[in-house]
């Protein structure tokens, strides 16, 4: 079976007056149709700006140096900018944290929705208010037909995502890139979204690429995890193995940290000292001063560890399950 | 329980919107421009004993952080009063709530946000304490100094301004900020939520050190029912703008009794619990602006009866030690012969 | 890391940046135009060459005994009874223009100057205040700013003047009346984010005093942009004077300032005496011109928007 998105060795980099700074250092991962990649993070850990190259989004200071994003097959990185405006919306979309990214505060909902629709496939207004509405009703929006006379400021934050991820669907997109989109949003609003996205990954087969900060939401989401440090993907497998099983050190302090998983009252397992600056990245691997496994050895770059389909950026890995 | 050091008695909070003149002008021909009335809090009393961390839960809207803002006494409550060890701190007068509220300190959500930009950390930390003299003048320098050592960061940081610190650090400087002033309670508004996991469990365990260091009393206002759970004595749980359960953490988190607590469990997604398994609650928070009648929960609930629509249920004790408001706990979702 | 009592120590934050570093970083920044580093080391010339003119110039344009009859309307480059070379030609009076000119422009930048200050600080107070206290006095303090910025500030000025009657002191107030609404205006906006933020909730709950609030918290975080806002209305302020010395309202000839240089040779400019009115009308533009280049350059290096 073909990836739906095939990302490999994507390499994006920033001019500052610090010099270069790679916030997304050499990144490959593929997602199948049907699937949720979880992209996990801390901030400053370049999971939204991988999220933003992968769409070809990056504007200067910032550039896309290297890699390939295939979608379907076809590399983004080759397509010319129209073209690639073009795959944008139809065959990749994306869901950010704050909807009003997406919606336009001064048209209403069913207005900016057909005109969407529109733009990638002609066919008359009617029939186009008919797809939308059938996209609300898929994010388990009630009443559509209301909303779609509704302007954006009308409706709740909730329903405004659930509105944003309705026209990430319009066109059956192959591949979704969904930033942060329910973090600000509250927990019981967020379990319904949730729950409708799984439904959504299972039912229309699009890949979903699921970019948080949030163990907890990737892990009750997401089939395969990908885990984030300093630019560079640290640890990749399913979720079952990241979670159950994590092999890099960073993502096992990771998971030591939430509180659920220990005793009330008790300290919690901590990282020491905080995420690094991007411009003064440490030598080798970019974890070395926070790991409680650090050797000499680990100012080296460290080697690429893959064991039953789960790959680990480390000189001494974990030994998972 | 011991003696409570915080009591909050029957607290409502409204905020009312009047529209300015051009509003008002239009709403002639519109029908609009008439105040609007958020209502925040609704009769909420709460006491605090002193060594306790009461956790506050619930969604936007639901009061938490404007009971925070009362007890600190940012705002006025329009009734009922905050008295700490038996002195009113905040009552319906304004004025004459400034000397008491050194004795409340607040630890705000951003740390971003809640530093001034161009004021050295030291400057920060002194101003309070030497504006109300709680620091000898000649003191303060060394007692800052001390401060920042005991949040885990270095003295010689006294000197520099926020911008050049990471958000757990800042938010390090504003937990020194607040025990500059030698508070008796402490108010956390969702003091870890917008940190990184690995920084809040840095957080997290300096808050408990000092807690058990200092003996210090605070309200832990937060979403998170992990970390609430992980810090907290007791838990109370409010919803649009309203107390539902109040009991101590290990028997709310083992057997919730009101069903928007339990239905909370059920949303909140869990690491290693297996994909998948949302037991969402239907339904969207209803705006404060126009609360349900009765039960402000009864349009999402599952057992809600007709009870719940007419009737708004006080709280009454569902054990020892805790409380909860639902007509379930207190003869029944149907309509009652007196009730009615 | 180390331990101190039970708290883990972080490990160092972010080098402690100096001021001499910030001023550093701001040079680099600012460098990066060529025009405005141009324009800046064109205001310091002109700075240095009018504020030490008595210094640098042949002739005090101030001391009637100086002027001489005979030296009247002599070209630029001719030679006067004086025996020194009169670069920019002389006027009617006999007045060497170069020496007029250069006072003339202390005489603007003193009231440029001046004015600008007196209108930020007074714009300042009325913008914090409004945006702080919120409710009746906003509303009552933004409705005055707004309705006066409704009016054209060169309508307002010449009232002022007209009313006050000339002088140094006089041309000062009118301007500041002019021109404070603006900084109101633009302090209120700035003040009233700020206001929101929680730094000043943390204040209030502290609490601290709303004096100290206001000046300590809220001031120094809407400075910047102000600054750059002020800078420009010194440029603004400077035309505006010589718009009102050119059409009589302003300053009389016997005080020099560029718009009654400009006014007085205004009245030969058909006679083919134009040097005397374009030099300084020449100096006038370079200085406005050189002002708002250097305030546009500081307005896009501190934009947090084009930090890099």
């Amino acid at each position: 079976m073909t990836a739906a998105l095939d990302v490999k060795g994507l390499t994006t980099r920033f001019e500052t007056r610090a010099g270069h700074v790679t916030a997304v250092n050499d990144v490959s991962f593929a997602v199948q149709p049907g699937r949720i990649m979880g992209l996990v993070g801390e901030s400053g850990s370049g999971k939204s700006v991988t999220g933003f190259s992968i769409l070809g989004l990056i504007d200067a200071p910032g550039e896309v140096t290297a890699g390939a994003v295939l979608v379907d097959g076809v590399d983004l990185r080759q397509l010319s900018t129209e073209d690639l405006r073009k795959m944008r919306g139809r065959k990749v979309a994306m869901v950010f944290q704050d909807p009003m990214m997406t919606l336009n505060p001064v048209l209403r909902v069913g207005d900016q929705m057909t005109m969407a629709v529109r733009v990638h496939q002609p066919m008359s207004k009617s029939d186009a208010l008919q797809h939308a509405r059938k996209a609300l009703e898929v994010v388990g929006i009630p009443s559509p037909a209301e909303r779609l006379k509704a302007y954006p400021h009308q409706l709740s934050g909730g329903m405004r995502q659930r509105v944003a991820i309705a026209m990430a669907l319009l066109h059956s997109p192959s591949v979704i890139i969904a930033d942060e989109a329910t973090t600000a949003l509250d927990v019981s609003i967020q379990g319904q979204i949730l729950a409708e996205v799984r439904e959504l990954a299972d039912e229309t087969g699009a890949a979903i690429v699921w970019i948080t900060h949030d163990l907890a939401v990737v892990s009750s989401l997401a089939d395969d995890i990908c885990v984030m440090y300093a630019g560079r993907i640290v640890e990749r497998g399913t979720a079952e193995q990241v979670i159950g099983g994590p092999r890099h050190p960073y993502t096992q302090g990771l998971l030591d940290s939430i509180p659920a998983r220990h005793e009330p009252g008790r300290k919690l397992p901590q990282i020491p000292g905080s995420t690094p600056q991007l411009s003064r990245l440490p030598e080798g691997c970019p974890f070395q001063p926070r790991c409680p496994r650090a050797t000499d050895l680990c100012r080296t770059e460290p080697p690429l560890d893959v064991r039953d389909g789960q790959a680990v950026l480390c000189h001494h890995p974990l030994e998972g399950v | 329980m011991t003696v409570p050091i915080l009591m909050i008695d029957a607290v409502s909070k409204r905020f009312t919107r009047r529209p300015g003149l051009a509003e008002r002008l239009a709403g002639k021909f519109t029908g609009g421009g008439k105040p609007v009335t958020v209502h925040a809090l609704t009769d909420v009393s709460l006491e605090v004993a002193k060594g306790e961390v009461l956790g506050i839960v619930g969604e936007s809207g639901c009061g938490k952080s404007t009971l925070g803002r009362v007890i600190a006494g940012i705002h006025a409550p329009t009734s009922g009063s905050v008295t700490l060890n038996g002195q009113q701190i905040a009552d319906q007068r304004r004025g004459n709530i400034h000397k008491l509220t050194t004795q409340v300190q607040m630890i705000h959500q951003d740390p971003f946000a809640s530093l001034n930009p161009r004021m050295k950390v030291g400057e920060t930390l002194a101003e309070g304490p030497r504006y109300h003299g709680i620091i000898p003048a000649d003191q303060v320098r060394t007692r800052i100094r001390a401060l920042l050592e005991q949040v885990g960061l270095e003295a010689a940081y006294a000197d520099r301004l926020p911008h050049q610190f990471s958000g757990g650090q800042r938010q390090r400087i504003a937990i020194a900020r607040a025990l500059a002033m030698q508070p008796e309670v402490l108010v956390l508004d969702e003091a870890v939520a917008s940190l990184d996991v690995s920084i809040q469990a840095q957080v997290l365990n300096l808050f408990m050190d000092l807690r058990h260091d200092l003996g210090l009393t605070a309200l832990f206002i937060s979403h998170d029912l992990s970390v609430v759970r992980h810090v907290c004595d007791r838990v109370a749980i409010m919803y649009l703008g309203r107390l539902v359960e109040l009991a101590p953490a290990d028997q709310l988190y083992a057997d919730p009794r009101h069903p928007y607590t339990r239905a909370l469990f059920a949303s909140i997604p869990t690491v290693g619990t297996g994909r998948g398994r949302f037991e969402a609650i239907k339904g969207e928070i209803p705006s404060p602006i126009a609360p349900p009648p009765g039960c402000a929960f009864h349009p999402r609930c599952p057992f809600a009866g007709p009870r719940c629509r007419a009737e708004v249920p006080r709280l009454t004790t569902a054990g020892p030690v805790r409380t909860v408001a639902c007509h379930l706990n207190d003869g029944g979702v149907d309509m009652q012969k007196g009730a009615a | 890391m180390a331990h101190i009592g039970n708290v883990l120590v972080v490990p160092s934050a972010a080098p402690a940046e100096t001021r001499v570093m910030r001023l550093r970083n701001f040079w680099s920044d600012y460098r990066r135009s060529w025009v405005a580093v141009g324009a800046l080391v064109v205001i310091v010339a002109l700075l240095v060459a009018s504020f030490g003119a008595p210094w640098l110039v042949p002739q005090d344009p101030y001391d009637l005994g100086q002027l001489d009859w005979a030296d009247a309307f002599l070209q630029p480059g001719q030679t006067g009874s004086g025996n020194y070379v009169h670069l920019l030609g002389t006027d009617n009076a006999g007045r060497d223009m170069l020496s007029a000119i250069l006072y003339g422009l202390r005489t603007s930048f003193l009231i440029g100057i001046s004015a600008g200050v007196l209108a930020l600080t007074l714009g300042i107070s009325i913008g914090l205040t409004a945006a702080y206290f919120g409710g009746r006095i906003e509303a009552l303090l933004m409705r005055i700013v707004d309705l006066q910025l409704s009016m054209p500030a060169i309508l307002l000025a010449l009232v002022m003047a007209a009313v006050l009657g000339q002088g140094v002191p006089q041309i000062i107030l009118a301007l500041v009346v002019a021109q404070y609404a603006y900084f109101a205006r633009t302090t209120h906006g700035a003040a009233s984010v700020e206001r929101r933020k929680d730094y000043i909730e943390a204040a209030r709950s502290t609490p601290l005093p709303t004096w100290r609030i206001l000046f300590k918290h809220l001031l120094p975080n809407v400075l910047p942009p102000l600054i750059v806002v002020a800078t420009v209305q010194v440029a603004s302020a400077i035309s505006l004077e010589a718009t009102l010395s050119f059409l009589g309202v302003g300053l009389p000839l016997t005080e020099p300032s560029l718009g009654s240089l400009i006014s007085n040779g205004f009245k030969y400019i058909h006679a083919g005496r134009s040097w005397l009115s374009i030099y300084p009308g020449v100096f006038l533009m370079i200085t406005v011109v050189a002002i708002n280049l250097v305030g546009d350059q500081v307005r896009t290096v501190i934009d947090p928007r084009n930090s890099r």
